[in-house]
């Protein structure tokens, strides 16, 4: 990764690190420290989705069941096989990555709406499950009691410390994203992006590491849908239906999907929106998302980034990230 | 229990028939524009609820509060290409599924506001009880749905065989530059297709509220259904899609039947993704999927 991003993943460690600091000084915003917990960690499933859809061009559905397979897993083999808190995580992110590749293989052959279909329908299957397996998952109501997260002797223990833990897990993910996008398979995927077919008779084989970086989204979601778990405790399949994959999306359409810094932006503002700004609307929720989402896909296709001066958040022009969007 | 085999037949043809009717919505708009409709489900919610709306506090008579509702929902699909899909004309494959879903979304949202979250009943078409035949009940509404179906299975076929807009629909999807060249107002086909398949969707809505009610969040899971078949059955295929909606019916009902009842909407959906990965250009498919 270039020399321009260390310094902005400096000023973003910096502010992250001082924001309980800050926010600690306003008696009415001291709870913000939580909400960050949870934009932490669906940062990192939409660290995921944005290198999906901002450089393999691919849609999923399915990211809020990926996420839900890894707090499930780390809810069941915790609960009732007395798994350790790593293990269990690790096994939920294996299960994670070996269903995304089996869906993804044969979708990603097709052209860009099937795994779009395959990943909805594969989400509302995973939905089911969670909802009949009653011995296992409890059922529509879900389980509760899952232990706090712990490694050896260690246990993290309290806001404060999830907070620090969390958003460590962020940069450190972050950091792995910026080295793939900068590797030969971030050329690739780029070339991808640009011109697939071009791409393909230059003897890149698009398909296979489009399902690479689908597995690899699929496996940041079930690290986030496991800290989830053990940060939440406890864990019902109504965070993990299609309308959360939708928020995923939304969450990479508002900070800009063709950076990884966006995800990360969009993730942070639309958490903020979602668990405490939008409380007001209540039934209004819904609408509003879906009003959210089509005014940026239509009007502002490069997210919140595309709208800082300079080329700060962009390595490219703006023309050659979404020229076929945004109907210009 | 033979008498219960003939009876989950009837039952699966019937729903069958709604997913055919879906897959049908999705075609139409697929033929024209290439363009899937992640909405499409949400027209069959639509049209069942407006036809609550206008046999309920309205007092019109079913058939009226029928053919209100289809239309009202065609005017919202027209008005969903005139305001939405009509802007973005040349966005990408990714950008148009991201829109169309937000369409979803906010015709979700806007009829969970207007109808609250209970689900909504409707009078079956004709009173009477169940016809028997040697211990099968069938429904009087589930002849109503499966000959609605066929009624418009034949006028579309009829439409786009013999009428010259029926015609000049194809040729859009053909290929748009030359049949705009030939003078074809491509964008009116593109018009024409949405309001047709929104119309097409709420008869599938109308004529399923008697048998299931309705609400405001059974689009989504409709919708994937119908794209089940459609995908089955070939995409851009009408009869395809009307084999395909038969056979998913079927599943889904013998699984309620005799596997689990819980997991009957998930035969569809796993039916759906053995046929992305097994023939992805359906059973009666031209093979275009394949990119």
């Amino acid at each position: 990764m270039g020399r321009k991003n260390w310094l902005i993943l400096l000023g973003a460690a910096i502010f992250i690190a001082a924001f309980p600091w800050l926010v600690a000084q306003f008696k009415a915003i001291s709870h913000y420290v939580d909400v960050m917990v949870f934009a932490g960690i669906f940062s990192l499933v939409c660290l995921g989705l944005s290198l999906l859809m901002g450089y393999a061009g691919q849609i999923s559905l399915a990211q809020a069941a990926f996420f839900g397979i890894g707090a499930y897993a780390s809810g069941i083999l915790t609960t009732k096989f007395g798994f350790n808190s790593l293990v269990a995580m690790a096994a939920g992110m294996t299960i994670s990555g070996a269903i995304a590749w089996l869906v993804g293989v044969p979708s990603l052959r097709l052209k860009g709406h099937y795994l779009a279909m395959a990943t909805m329908g594969f989400g509302v299957i995973v939905n089911i499950v969670l909802a009949e397996e009653v011995n296992w998952t409890g059922g529509p109501s879900g389980m509760a009691d899952i232990p706090p997260f712990r490694i050896g002797t260690f246990t993290i223990d309290g806001e404060i410390a999830w907070y620090y833990a969390v958003w460590a897990v962020v940069f450190c993910a972050l950091i792995f994203c910026f080295h793939i996008l900068h590797s030969r398979v971030g050329r690739a995927l780029r070339a991808i992006h640009e011109e697939e077919r071009a791409a393909e008779s230059m003897g890149v084989p698009t398909a296979r590491y489009k399902v690479r970086i689908f597995v690899l989204s699929a496996v940041f979601a079930a690290l986030a849908g496991s800290l989830y778990a053990h940060y939440v405790a406890c864990v019902n399949p109504s965070s993990f239906n299609l309308m959360w994959s939708i928020r995923f999306m939304l969450m990479v359409m508002v900070g800009g999907m063709h950076s990884l810094w966006g995800a990360i932006v969009g993730t942070v503002l639309m958490t903020f929106v979602g668990n405490e700004w939008l409380q007001v609307f209540a039934e209004l929720e819904i609408l509003v998302y879906g009003a959210i989402l089509l005014i940026v896909a239509l009007f502002l296709p490069g997210g919140i980034v595309s709208l800082v001066p300079g080329r700060i958040f962009r390595r490219k022009a703006p023309e050659a990230t979404l020229a076929e969007g945004a109907g210009s | 229990m033979t008498t219960d085999f003939f009876q989950y037949i009837v039952s699966g043809l019937t729903i069958g028939a709604i997913y055919a009717m879906v897959a049908i919505g999705y075609n139409i708009i697929y033929s024209v524009t290439e363009i899937i409709n992640f909405a499409q489900g949400e027209f069959v919610m639509l049209g069942g609820l407006f036809a609550v709306f206008f046999a309920g506090p309205l007092h019109f008579p079913l058939y009226l509060a029928f053919v209100c509702a289809v239309g009202m929902t065609g005017l919202v699909g027209m008005a969903m290409d005139r305001f939405v899909i009509g802007r973005a004309r040349n966005a990408s494959v990714m950008s148009l599924i991201i829109i169309t879903l937000a369409v979803s979304i906010i015709l979700k949202g806007g009829a969970m506001l207007w109808w609250g979250k209970d689900p909504h009943s409707l009078a079956a078409f004709s009173t009477g009880g169940p016809i028997r035949l040697g211990g099968v009940a069938i429904q009087p509404q589930a002849l109503w749905i499966i000959g609605i179906c066929a009624l418009i299975i034949i006028a579309l076929t009829l439409f786009f065989r013999k009428s010259i807009y029926g015609q000049a629909m194809l040729a859009c999807a053909n290929n748009p530059d030359a049949a705009r060249l030939a003078g074809i107002p491509v964008k009116y086909m593109v018009l024409l297709s949405f309001v047709l398949s929104a119309m097409i969707g709420a008869a599938a809505g109308v004529i399923i509220t008697p048998v299931s009610m309705m609400e405001y969040d059974r689009g989504a899971l409709l919708g994937i259904k119908g794209f089940g078949a459609a995908v089955l059955g070939g995409l851009g295929q009408f009869f395809g899609a009307l084999v395909a909606g038969a056979i998913l019916g079927l599943a889904e009902s013998f699984c309620a039947g005799y596997l689990s009842s819980g997991y009957k909407d998930a035969v569809a959906l796993v039916l759906l993704l053995l046929a992305l990965f097994l023939k992805p250009e359906g059973l009666f498919g031209s093979g275009e999927a394949r990119s």
